[in-house]
């Protein structure tokens, strides 16, 4: 133990106070050069700023950073990849009507005059090939997969010269199967003597991949441990304060009414090729319907096509009995419909204004928020704080600008948005995306509780276990065709996963 | 390299209102060092071009009202503008719905049955309606096809230019005015009061005084406004909240182009009493207004500043070109210095940069 080597990086009490919250709070742990460290910690523990601090986009109160023994001043993000950090964001930072090339040029200082995209490409598809990482270097973001964003978002830090690099939430977008190439990725660099710091909310990946892990809760440090020596268990109570139950207590059934029913709908996704195809299923009272499937299987557009962002091509969607195919967003909303999108950012909130404004997004129109055209803002104040306290949303104050939040702040925003309209039909996707394990606990018992309550739920989310505590009943997509539906007590897991690699239900 | 730089930089996603308004002094400033140097290449000292332009501007009564009438179309102009910009329209076209405001006028005054004591407000009504008109073909156009607003809301502005030329040379070219290219002049029931013998026509002043007001409670405190701040900022998310944006490209337009249309009522009925060339009724007031509304960082209260500013640039520069005989495009230059500045400064207030800590 005590012929280690000088640490890659080492935290020194680094305080990062914002104008109402010490984001980080007298901060310090080392990370081993050639491994890969996680770092842990509820929504806005301050994981993401502190990378932020150190790739320079933001400068510390007080504290040291020392790379390699070395005492280092990182005043900007220029400043961090000369030093050989890279950092791939929580919410990707390309420009989407670019090449992957292009995004990788850009900021660079040193191509050459003449076809700069030639020599980028030749260099591209070497380091590619060597960590594992294809994506084509001409196509243009917006066409690229989640996954593939990232692969690009990884190879323009490598490109950089990256030996430290930075990752933030990097599989809350992936699938289990480009999760899997991610990893094969890391280790691939690891091997290569390449640092990796991983932040992630997910138990299972911080044991699989990690080789140390810290647990920051509330900007500060609990502890810094090796995973081979901790278990899931004792990582969430570490980091949430109390025990985290796993399995969730739930009453059977009632069913009652039909809520929904869909008849054999079609839809296009925006490439033009089918997405959703002839698909027909009900969801009723107090009954949670859980879609199943690996993201870009319909789920996105399935959601949307129900609540009026997509037009149906053919097929019927049926509403508290009322057909409702093709009907605008407000008149289904008006249904009392609530629904939790897939892309937060983009589709759920409204970044550049208060939490005020972005809480009564949904109902604006309605009393006791607007008075004829006048909105009130004392009501509306009212209202956001009840909903920050009650789920638990860390922000300064109602009149922060929301993207002023951590991410999984946003969502717990958007889902109490949501939940508390009194709705009675709840579209979820993948509703615990990016929250810690206690906030997801909190959600899926929210849930529940609307289930119990006699809401009808439609789950959509590509994590298996929660589909399969949560589900009354589980239907699963493929190419946008249904697989098959099961009851929940019929199900087996392997069964699922058959399904979603394609088996229909008949054949299994 | 930069490690030596003696600065730190870092984002500052949501600039407060002070580091707005400092970055937009700091700009001004530097529009104004940029026009010394034309002052000095035309040969004249920078600081007497600058004590001219001041005394022209605030130098005496006289001076203050003849600013203070430049800045009411800029007013006027400048808070419809900063609705349409709210909601991400590029309405460029000010100037034109401003014509069409001087055209409405002029057939209220001179050809419509309306007896003359209902002459002043009626012309404010039809003046409003046919600059809401006038904008409503670009916002239809992108609202419905997806047509650029910069290009369409432009180009409509050289038809309207084009449509006043035609009359004032055509149909309504007037038969007391020995042939020149002028309407035949308002009747008196038709002509705005102004103040003293001064040419602040005190009534469009007060109009666009209360639009300024009406529109920002419009925008902070009311539901349609809610949705144009919603939508001007996360289109997607205003889709998500089952918001209309043609609706509201429509709403936003008609208020813009109809606050334009009222600029141009004022001009023609408190100044001119004649529609004559396009240049002479506006001397660019709809360009300007641009500018006037980028200045109040889209804040239409704040235009009232902007507006009294550019008003002073207006007279400041009228009286530079009487004292100092410098070319009348020397106020085009200030402008468009000041709005080079502006632009080029907006990517600053997203940043904060600090002399770096030892
Ligand atoms: N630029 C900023 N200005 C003000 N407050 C900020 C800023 N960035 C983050 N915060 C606040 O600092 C705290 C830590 O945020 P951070 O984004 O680091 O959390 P996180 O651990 O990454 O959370 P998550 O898992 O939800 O992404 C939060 O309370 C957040 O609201
Ligand atoms: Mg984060």
């Amino acid at each position: 133990m005590n012929q280690k080597t000088t640490p890659i990086i080492r935290f020194d009490s680094i305080v990062k106070r914002f104008p109402d919250v010490v984001a980080n709070d007298e901060v310090s742990f080392s990370v081993e050069e050639g491994t890969v460290h996680s770092l842990l910690g509820e929504n806005g523990a301050g994981k993401t700023t502190l990378m932020k601090v150190l790739y320079g986009l933001y400068q510390k109160n007080s504290g040291t950073i020392y790379l390699k023994g070395e005492k280092t001043d990182i005043v900007s993000p220029m400043k961090a990849i000369e030093l050989g950090i890279g950092m791939v964001h929580q919410h990707f930072k390309l420009v989407s009507n670019h090449t992957v090339i292009e995004n990788i040029a850009l900021g660079l200082t040193d191509v050459s005059m003449t076809r700069p995209t030639r020599q980028i490409e030749r260099k591209l598809i070497e380091l590619a090939g060597k960590y594992g990482l294809d994506v084509e270097p001409r196509a243009k973001i917006w066409q690229l997969s989640a996954g593939e964003k990232q692969r690009a978002e990884i190879l323009r830090a490598l490109y950089r010269g990256a030996e430290i690099l930075i990752l933030d939430e990097p599989t809350s977008v992936l699938t289990p199967g480009e999760t899997e190439r991610l990893f094969n990725v890391l280790e691939e660099m690891v091997t290569g003597g390449k640092t990796v710091i991983f932040i992630t909310h997910k138990l299972d990946e911080v044991m699989k991949i990690s080789d140390q892990v810290t647990v920051l809760r509330e900007g500060r440090v609990i502890d810094t441990l090796a995973t081979a020596s901790t278990n899931k268990r004792e990582l969430s109570k570490k980091m949430v304060g109390r025990e985290v139950l796993f399995d969730l207590e739930r009453d059977p059934c009632n069913r009652g009414e039909d809520v929904l029913e869909v008849e054999g709908l079609t839809t296009y996704n925006d490439k033009g090729v089918i997405a959703v195809n002839d698909l027909s299923f009900t969801v009723c009272e107090g009954e949670i319907l859980g879609v199943a499937g690996v993201a870009g299987n319909g789920q996105r557009e399935l959601s949307e096509v129900l609540t009026g962002l997509r037009g149906a091509t053919s097929g019927k969607v049926v509403i508290n009995g009322k057909d409702l195919t093709n009907a605008t967003p407000r008149r289904i909303a008006d249904e009392r419909v609530a629904h939790v999108p897939e892309d937060r950012i983009k589709q759920g909130i409204v970044g550049e204004l208060t939490l005020n404004d972005n809480a009564i997004l949904k109902s604006y129109r309605k009393r006791p928020f607007s008075r004829g055209i006048f909105l009130d803002y004392k009501k509306v104040r009212e209202w956001t704080e009840n909903l920050i306290e009650e789920f638990n949303v860390k922000a300064p104050g109602t009149d922060t600008p929301a993207n002023l939040l951590s991410g999984g702040n946003i969502q717990k925003l958007i889902l109490g948005r949501e939940v508390s309209s009194n709705p009675r039909l709840i579209i979820a996707s993948h509703p615990t995306y990016g929250l810690d394990v206690g906030s997801a606990e909190q959600i899926r018992n929210l849930l529940l509780k609307q289930r119990e309550d006699g809401v009808a739920v439609l789950l959509i989310s590509e994590n298996l276990t929660e589909i399969t505590s949560l589900s009354d009943r589980i239907a699963v997509l493929f190419e946008g065709n249904l697989m098959g539906m099961v009851e929940r007590d019929q199900a087996t897991r392997e069964e699922i996963g058959m399904m979603m690699a394609g088996t229909p239900l008949e054949q299994l | 390299m930069k490690e030596y730089l003696p600065f730190e930089i870092s984002e500052r996603p949501n600039p407060s209102g002070w580091v707005i308004i400092t970055v937009s002094l700091l700009a001004l400033l530097s529009a104004f060092i940029a026009a010394s140097f034309v002052f000095w290449a035309y040969g004249t000292n920078p600081i007497s071009a600058y004590t001219a332009l001041f005394d022209g501007a605030f130098g005496g009564v006289y001076e203050l009202l003849e600013t203070i009438r430049r800045a009411i179309p800029l007013l006027l102009a400048g808070v419809g503008l900063v609705i349409a910009f709210k909601a991400q329209f590029w309405n460029i076209g000010a100037e034109g719905q401003l014509l069409l405001g001087t055209i409405a006028a002029t057939w209220v005054a001179l050809f419509s049955p309306v007896p003359e004591p209902l002459m002043v407000p009626a012309m404010f009504f039809f003046g409003f309606l046919a600059g809401s008109l006038w904008a409503l073909v670009p916002a239809v156009l992108k609202s419905k096809l997806g047509i650029n607003d910069v290009i369409t809301t432009l180009m409509m502005n050289y038809i309207a230019i084009n449509l006043v030329l035609f009359l004032v040379q055509g149909p309504w070219k007037g038969e007391k005015q020995w042939g020149f290219p002028y309407s035949d002049n308002f009747p008196d029931g038709a002509q705005l009061g102004t103040i003293g013998s001064s040419n602040v026509h005190w009534l469009t002043l007060v109009i666009g005084l209360v639009a300024a007001l009406l529109i920002y409670i419009l925008i902070n405190r009311t539901t349609p406004g809610y949705e144009i701040r919603v939508l001007g900022s996360n289109p997607s998310a205003g889709r998500f909240a089952g918001m209309s944006y043609v609706k509201t490209s429509i709403m936003v337009m008609f208020i813009s182009g109809g606050m334009a249309g009222m600029a141009g009522v004022g001009e023609i009925a408190g100044v001119h009493h004649m529609l004559r060339n396009p240049s002479e009724l506006s001397l660019g007031y709809g360009y300007t207004a641009i500018i006037v509304a980028w200045l109040a960082r889209k804040n239409p209260l704040a235009v009232i500043l902007t507006a009294f500013f550019f008003g002073a640039i207006f007279s400041g520069g009228d009286a530079l070109k009487v004292s100092l005989g410098l070319p009348f495009q020397i106020t085009d230059v200030f402008n468009g210095l000041i709005l080079f500045f502006l632009i080029g400064s907006e990517i600053l207030m997203n940043y904060k940069i600090e002399w770096r800590r030892s």
